[in-house]
């Protein structure tokens, strides 16, 4: 008996690693995915090695109003100086980690949310669905900027704000996404068979259903950190956003925009570029991440 | 339908219930705050508490809340802690400059986005196609604020063409009106686009677009006559709800353009935390993003008669 099982070819389980390596490869069939997760590699690598690459101090006051590409005093600078003489390409490296970071935090917890909410509602139906879904409708009636500036001018500009901010405004949408898996994936054998098992809703939720409902949010994963990305860098345009001196690019955009006229327009296009560049960065991978999960 | 109708229009009536509530509850639950932020940081107690006892704030949460509501069907705001004057003297001229920028831009946007979606979407895989799924991509994905200044550097700074402001100070402009508009538009067209090319190109895979090709139809007949009718039907939901994304963009675009809008009231007020301007803000920001929304499904329904015969 246990010489037939080894002759039977059991297929084997890939560890993660390898499905992760899997995963890239099957991207390399998007050209535009491609183009899209190296934007954001290219946005991460940035922020994590910022201390290393950054020329300069991001609120040190050098020279102010320097023009791109211009050497003053032997110090050389790439993007130019801001009003207050500070280094543009250091405050964008330090304010793209910054802006990085909040949109990370601030999706993965809408996220955690959104998943929880989903998968109560879509796998207990009857009232909880009933009662999370009109809460779900009520938030979603709100345009969402209108949202954002309430909450943030009730309760101030913060780090921390803007993720609850973005935490309330967004995990209804994923709760709906997840909502909508959920209801498809109960109908499948294997959630009978682990019912039949006799394993806990949680269990079944956790384990059985949210793994199987990956595919559709990691793309919505990656649209989501680029309107996030676009959100914090607006609130920080309304002058809502994360508080000064440390640069954010939206702040920076705002600051600057006084002095487009006055004939120094890099002090704002730079930064406006930067995040115009990560937010497509993050709808070119979603756009090739949807492109390959189709193809399976 | 009938029943649909009502069943939907009585959903909307339950969500303006509870949103009303909600901003009512986050701007004068508390009495004090009302009035403070109605005479200001340097009031004295006793100031304070006649303003709230002639005002009616002594009165219970629900009382107040009912009158409040009642005084907003019949068109009363209040009074501005900002402008020292009735909200809906401000408001209604500042709801409809809003409507002004929101109309043309909704039009221009939903024609263009149409247009380009049908184009990529009738030859799906085209270099034709390629080329407008990237370009609406590459649109959606710089925010109003960062074409604001670029748009800015280019037209205003470098060829001198546009005006940087937008403020209509002396009456209407449309000079004033492009920036604005194009800001908007090219943010919101990929969007839409892109639904309506993935709705064509569904239907050009359809069996009856298959037999029209067979039958020798013209390819253009095929195309107006058969392929449109169906495939605008998914868009048009998507349409709708672009509403909702439209208010938002306008109070970011209204700030960078100091633009007389709806949107730039309320983010001042929100500063100011002027609260009768904030709550008429948001009640009919709301109110025009739920009733959009309201019609998009019951337009969808109508439209679609798989849905509306089930």
């Amino acid at each position: 008996m246990a010489e037939q099982t080894e002759t039977l070819d059991m297929p084997v389980r890939e560890n993660s690693l390898q499905r992760w390596l899997k995963a890239i490869a099957l991207l390399r069939e998007s050209p535009v995915g491609m183009v899209g997760g190296g934007i954001v590699v290219f946005f991460i690598l940035i922020s994590i090695f910022a201390p290393l690459i950054s020329p300069y101090d991001p609120n040190a006051n050098l020279v102010p109003f320097v023009t791109p590409f211009s050497t003053v005093d032997d110090k050389f600078f790439l993007f130019g100086t801001d009003q207050l003489g500070r280094d543009i390409l250091s405050r964008l490296i330090w304010g793209g980690q910054r802006v990085l970071f909040y949109a990370t935090a601030a999706t993965l917890s809408a996220y955690a949310v959104g998943i929880v909410m989903g998968l109560a509602a879509g796998y207990s139906k009857g009232w909880v669905d009933e009662a999370i879904s009109f809460v779900a409708n009520v938030i979603l009636s709100f345009p969402v900027m209108v949202l954002y500036v309430l909450i943030i001018a009730t309760l101030g500009a913060s780090g921390l704000n803007i993720i609850f901010a973005v935490v309330f405004a967004s995990s209804p949408g994923i709760m709906r996404i997840v909502r909508g898996l959920t209801l498809d994936i109960s109908t499948r054998e294997y959630i009978a068979a682990a019912q039949t098992r006799g394993e806990s809703a949680w269990f079944i939720m956790m384990v059985e259903i949210l793994p199987n409902a990956r595919g559709p949010l990691i793309v919505d994963f990656c649209l989501r950190m680029g309107y996030t990305t676009i959100t914090i860098g607006a609130l920080g345009f309304l002058g809502l956003g994360l508080p000064p001196p440390d640069p954010d690019w939206g702040g920076m955009i705002t600051e600057a925009r006084a002095f487009v006229m006055g004939g120094f327009p890099h002090m704002a296009i730079i930064p406006a570029c930067a995040v115009s560049l990560l937010v497509l960065g993050f709808n070119l991978l979603a756009d090739g991440l949807r492109e390959v999960s189709l193809k399976d | 339908m009938l029943r649909l109708i009502a069943r939907r229009f009585g959903l909307m009536m339950l969500i303006m219930f509870v949103v009303t509530l909600l901003l009512f509850l986050a701007n004068e639950a508390d009495p004090l705050r009302v009035a403070r932020s109605v005479l200001g940081p340097y009031a004295q107690p006793e100031q304070l508490d006649l303003w709230i006892q002639q005002n009616g704030y002594d009165r219970s949460l629900a009382i107040r809340y009912l009158d409040w509501i009642g005084r907003l069907l019949v068109g009363d705001l209040g009074q501005s802690v900002i402008y020292k004057r009735p909200v809906g003297e401000i408001f209604w001229t500042r709801l409809a400059n809003t409507g002004i920028l929101a109309g043309i831009t909704f039009v221009i946007m939903v024609l263009l986005a149409l247009v380009l979606g049908v184009l990529a979407g009738m030859a799906e895989g085209s270099p034709r196609d390629r080329f407008i799924s990237v370009l609406s991509i590459a649109t959606t994905s710089v925010p109003e604020y960062a074409s604001a200044v670029i748009l800015m550097a280019i037209f205003v700074f470098w060829l001198g063409w546009l005006p940087g402001t937008s403020s209509m100070m002396a009456g209407f402009s449309w000079i004033e009106m492009v920036l604005p508009v194009s800001v908007l538009v090219l943010y919101g067209f990929g969007y839409i686009a892109r639904m309506t090319r993935a709705s064509m190109a569904e239907v050009m895979t359809t069996h009856y677009i298959r037999t029209a090709v067979l039958k020798g139809l013209p390819y253009k007949h095929i195309i107006l006559k058969h392929a449109l009718r169906n495939a605008l039907i998914a868009p048009f939901t998507v349409i709708m709800l672009q509403i909702n994304w439209l208010l938002s963009g306008v109070v970011v675009t209204e700030y960078a353009f100091g633009y007389k809008g709806f949107g730039a009231l309320l983010l001042e007020a929100a500063l100011r935390r002027d609260i009768y301007v904030i709550e008429a803000c948001g009640v009919a920001a709301v109110f025009v993003a739920v009733f959009t929304q309201t019609l998009g499904d019951l337009g969808y329904t109508y439209l679609n008669p798989r849905i509306r015969f089930k």
